[in-house]
């Protein structure tokens, strides 16, 4: 396992946005007193003419981010996902999604693997309010490949976007022939008894978990949906029906993101199969290490493996 | 300023009132009297200051205007209908299903309206946005907001009022239509805001005082705002309901449109006077 080489996403995203500013020169990059963390003081230094610090301000950030837009330029706003959808919720909602501005907000350190800051920063909420919103598009990307090519895709989209990224360094597991494309799932492993759809750094625990469940006799099929809005529900209702029981799982509440995402399209299309959610469940998060924390939530292996089979049982 | 000039803004700002007073009654709802105390001010922006074409509402060198107290949409309204941005009888379908004149100002919908603004707050930072877009991208453009004094309670214009002088945004202008009432009372009575010009100048912006319905004073004003190094905040003195005799200063005509009676005084007095500025 140690050649297993791990990237956070917030450094894919860093490296994204200083490949974008040399390609668009109407590109501008607000942060919120946390360049550092969010990474983008990569940008400031590559393009310090082009970075804004907005200092610790998120509501006047996203409202700027949306003046700025109106002028015609491309703007990123990076914060911690806590304070770029918590915090500056209505200003998302009212001076970006509303009038549809070409605004990207780069939110980093989402989820429970943030770590030993503990729950006022592990922003488990951010996917379910940011769904809620017309307009807006939201991706989770898995890994540094996928994190890479879902700025650029962004940046080439005109609209409102929601990035969301994180601060654990996570497996590689897309190579260079890797296609991105908003709003399209990926199915990365075949199977029949079940299907794993997951999200963000819960993909490569997927797989794992699809490993787990085959030494036991069962075929996981997984999916990987990094585009959580718009869904691609063709991809969920054809796991659906070649699996016939679902399991989602996100670094996220079970309450308003992916796993929701998916029962409202099975349901809506009657396509009656269980739907399963792995997710923090209901609860704030708390202080440790980020892997530990992520044991403990049972965001793992095993925990999908758990899930998938109770899924199974329910057919 | 010219006499003649000064008249013809006199009338612009009567006809907007007029459409206000049109507006609200067509609606059955809706705010008259913010909108009737910020009509000088955007009388003298649209017809006077602004370098707008309303031909091409999009035009990228245009100055930029932002109604951060967005349900003073009736005025907005009246002001690019009059300066011809669209026609003047879509006024009477405000807040109706269908009509592009929202309950406050889109963007997306409306010709003219370089901002989606009605949560308290925001416009006053997508000013400042736009400011810095110009600053950036060495534009020359100049941007204006209008903010209600009971809309400076709100945190986030206090963010905007930080970042302003500190990017240096001095093409920036923010006009505070002090009206003194807001929906539960006076602003003193549910928060004060005072002294605000005080508040602005010690987060580093140039500040004016004036009577927000005197052309004279309004001019010196801008004019003072342009020559500024720093961004300028024009706390403007006003009457709440101003035109109207029987709104002036009345805390219940912040969101209450004229039923059929008082539409008739309503437009009897504002014709009236109009009359006499025709004279």
């Amino acid at each position: 396992m140690s050649d297993i080489i791990k990237v956070a996403t917030r450094d894919s995203y860093a490296r994204a946005l200083c490949e974008l500013g040399n390609e668009k020169k109407n590109m501008y990059v607000l942060d919120a007193d946390l360049a550092g963390a969010t990474k983008t003081g990569v940008f400031q230094k590559a393009f310090p003419e082009r970075f804004v610090d907005c200092g610790i301000a998120e509501q006047n950030m996203m409202s700027i981010a949306a003046g700025l837009a109106a002028c015609d330029n491309l703007v990123f706003a990076s914060s911690f996902a806590m304070f770029a959808a918590g915090r500056a919720f209505e200003q998302v909602r009212n001076s970006i999604c509303y009038p549809k501005l070409n605004v990207k907000i780069g939110a980093t350190h989402a989820g429970i693997s943030v770590g030993e800051d503990g729950a006022s920063h592990q922003c488990c909420e951010d996917i379910a309010i940011m769904r809620t919103l017309p307009n807006m598009v939201i991706i989770n990307p898995a890994d540094d490949t996928e994190a890479f090519l879902a700025t650029k895709a962004a940046a080439a989209f005109d609209g409102p976007t929601y990035l969301r990224f994180g601060r654990l360094a996570v497996p590689v597991i897309f190579g260079s022939d890797y296609k991105f494309e908003i709003g399209k799932g990926v199915v990365l492993e075949d199977g029949s008894d079940v299907t794993i759809i997951a999200t963000g750094l819960m993909v490569c625990r997927a797989l794992e978990a699809a490993e787990l469940l085959k030494n036991e006799g069962i075929s996981a099929r997984v999916v990987n949906m990094a585009t959580i809005k718009p869904l691609d529900v063709q991809i969920v209702l054809e796991s659906a029906a070649k699996t016939g029981a679902i399991v989602t799982a996100e670094e996220h509440s079970i309450i308003g993101g992916l796993g929701s995402a998916v029962a409202e399209a099975v349901c809506e299309a009657g396509a009656g199969v269980p739907v399963v959610r792995v997710g923090v469940e209901d609860t704030f998060g708390k202080s440790g290490p980020a892997v530990a924390l992520l044991d403990y939530y049972k965001l793992n292996a095993a925990g999908i493996a758990e899930k998938a089979k109770k899924a199974i049982s329910l057919k | 300023m010219e006499s003649s000039v000064k008249l013809e803004l006199q009338k612009v700002a009567n006809r907007i009132r007029r459409h206000v007073i049109e507006g609200t009654f067509c609606a059955k709802c809706g705010h008259p009297g913010g909108s009737l105390s910020a009509a000088d001010m955007l009388a003298y922006l649209y017809f006077k200051e602004m370098r707008i074409d309303p031909k091409n509402p999009k035009w990228e060198d245009r100055d930029r205007f932002v109604l951060s107290k967005g349900h003073a949409a009736p005025a907005l309204y009246g002001a690019l209908a009059l300066r011809g941005f669209f026609a003047e009888d879509e006024i009477k379908n405000l807040r109706q299903i269908g009509s592009m004149l929202q309950g406050h100002p889109s963007m997306r919908l409306i010709p003219g309206v370089d901002m989606s603004t009605g949560s308290l707050g925001q416009g006053f930072s997508t000013a400042a946005g736009m400011a810095l877009s110009a600053k950036l991208n060495k534009k020359d453009y100049r941007v204006y907001a209008i903010l209600g004094d009971g809309e400076i309670q709100e945190g986030q214009v206090w963010e905007t009022a930080m970042f302003a002088p500190n990017k240096g945004l001095s093409n920036l202008t923010a006009i505070i239509d002090n009206n003194n009432l807001q929906i539960d009372g006076t602003v003193e009575e549910v928060n004060s805001p005072y002294p605000i010009a005080e508040k602005f100048a010690a987060f580093g912006w140039d500040t004016v005082e004036i009577d927000g319905h005197d052309f004279d004073q309004i001019e010196m004003a801008i004019e003072k705002a342009k020559a500024s190094d720093k961004p300028m905040a024009v706390i403007m003195k006003t009457v709440k309901g101003k035109g109207v005799s029987y709104m002036e200063d009345v805390c219940g005509w912040h969101g209450k449109a004229p039923n059929a009676d008082e539409y008739k005084t309503a437009v009897e007095e504002l014709d009236a006077a109009y009359a006499e500025l025709c004279k």
